[in-house]
């Protein structure tokens, strides 16, 4: 299978990247791994006419510690973060993420503003309450998570627009899990649920949030769960009560692999499972 | 049309200039145009792993590579695993271990099994089935294949500590 044709253009800097994608127009494309948009070109669900690579752009690759945040350039692949302990769930999601030689390609950044709701990163982002910083001709601006999801495979980055920068906050002293069921290796999740757990100095639930992937055509925080723990105990009893609303407010779609009863049951299951390991640290 | 790209990377060590159609992808490129054909297309859908070549030293399923990306690179097949004559340790132990059948995924598979060792010499049964799990085959039902990975990770771990050996003496 075989793209149909396009330019390309590597430039070698931020402003001649968004130059180009500006002069490029309506159908002009920035390129980070390309483990989405390329599989989208090849089956011709996707004709770019011009990709802007952004290799060559400098200093959008690296992990930083600043006041209480990570701070992730937007072409960090998932292998640069998988299983890093101090990134918390993002480095627990990270490694879960397709397979090697996917995540020795895919971005952070590019995950982020293709917004499949089946993807992983998109749900610990929601979670933590993070945030993208964004680069276009009218200057920079910065993103929460809330406001970053719209719909299937529509993100807040404007077309002509780069997104730079993740903030997560670096959440310590929080337990977290981020549970992921498919039935195949390498699949995408068929659900997947992030849980992130702040135990008060008594054990109970000083804090707690609870993001969803594949329930909806976004990722989705399950809120029902969170205001029943908060502030009450983190005992197996009051985790099952509470990750039996997990399912709630949301419509998810069937597919080829779950029907949404099927769905909402698996909601509920992970959700259980992963407030269990975030409650234990 | 678009416009053709000139490109600069190196191949098992060789350095190559062309000029390529910017939706080439470096699949085609390291078989149709450079002749390397131990790299394999099974799904083309970057499912199965048969076409995983090293780009940079890790694997990468060249069928979701532009050529273009590859530009500056150096690229490692197959054909290269060993930079020389003889077989490389999981070439070897896939032999002595019938870890092929019909060979179709045997190029990627090892190519993967290379990123994996590099990045944990001593893998367990557990992460080596883990490690591979971008790879398909057919044919093998991955039992001998896990064999021949865990030996070849300990025959290169053997040359290790001997090349060790060597400098202390
Ligand atoms: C076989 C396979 C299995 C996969 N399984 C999973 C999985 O289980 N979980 C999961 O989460 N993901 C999975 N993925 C997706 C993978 O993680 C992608 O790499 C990732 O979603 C996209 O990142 P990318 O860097 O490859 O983006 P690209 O494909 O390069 O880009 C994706 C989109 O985002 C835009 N874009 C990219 N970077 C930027 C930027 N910095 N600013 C603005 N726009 C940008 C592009 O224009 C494009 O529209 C899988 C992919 C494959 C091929
Ligand atoms: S041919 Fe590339 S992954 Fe199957
Ligand atoms: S040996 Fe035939 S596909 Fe693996």
């Amino acid at each position: 299978m075989i793209p149909s044709a396009f330019d390309y253009a590597a430039p070698d800097s931020l402003d001649v990247a968004l130059q180009t994608l500006a002069d490029g127009g309506e159908e002009a494309k920035p390129l980070a791994g390309g483990h989405s948009l390329l599989p989208l070109m090849k089956l011709r669900l996707a004709a770019p006419t011009l990709l802007v690579d952004l290799r060559r752009v400098p200093g959008l690759r690296s992990v930083e510690r600043e006041d209480g945040s990570w701070r992730i350039g937007a072409l960090t692949r998932h292998a640069d973060l998988q299983g890093r302990r101090e990134l918390g769930a993002v480095g627990e999601a990270t490694a879960l993420i397709a397979d090697q030689q996917v995540r020795n390609r895919g971005t952070i950044g590019g995950s982020l503003a293709h917004g499949d709701p089946a993807s992983d990163l998109p749900t610990v982002l929601l979670a933590m309450e993070g945030a993208v910083t964004v680069r276009g001709g009218a200057g920079t601006r910065e993103i929460t998570a809330a406001d970053l999801f719209q719909d299937y495979l529509t993100t807040a980055v404007a077309p002509g627009e780069i997104l730079t920068e993740v903030r997560v906050p670096a959440l310590e002293g929080w337990g977290h899990a981020y549970e992921k069921f498919s039935r195949r290796a390498e699949d995408w999740a068929m659900v997947g649920v992030c849980a992130l757990v702040q135990r008060g100095e008594d054990g109970s639930c000083a804090d707690v949030r609870v993001a969803l992937t594949n329930m909806g055509s976004t990722p989705l925080r399950a809120l029902a769960v969170e205001e029943s723990l908060r502030g009450g105990p983190l005992d197996d009893g009051a985790i099952a009560a509470a990750a039996e609303q997990a399912d709630e407010g949301t419509d998810p779609p069937g597919d080829l692999n779950a029907s949404p009863q099927y769905k909402r049951h698996l909601a509920r299951v992970l959700t259980r499972r992963a407030l269990r390991r975030a409650a234990e640290g | 049309m678009s416009t053709r790209v000139p490109i600069r990377l190196s191949v098992n060590g060789r350095a190559h200039e062309l000029e390529v159609e910017p939706r080439l992808l470096l699949v085609h490129l390291l078989r149709d145009q450079l002749g390397l054909t131990g790299t394999h297309v099974g799904c083309d859908t970057s499912n199965c792993g048969a076409c995983t070549v090293h780009l940079d030293g890790e694997a990468v399923k060249s069928c979701t590579v532009l050529a273009v990306q590859a530009d500056a690179a150096e690229v490692t097949t197959i054909e290269g695993l060993t930079g020389g004559d003889g077989l490389h340790p999981l070439q070897a132990a896939f032999w002595e271990d019938h870890a092929l059948q019909c060979g179709y995924c045997t190029p990627g598979m090892i190519m993967a099994a290379a990123d994996l060792l590099a990045r944990n010499p001593d893998p367990s049964e557990e992460e080596i089935r883990h490690g591979l799990e971008g790879n398909l085959c057919r044919c093998t039902g991955y039992h001998n294949i896990v064999r021949a990975v865990r030996d070849a990770a300990a025959e290169l771990r053997a040359r290790e500590a001997g090349a060790r050996t060597t400098e202390v003496v």
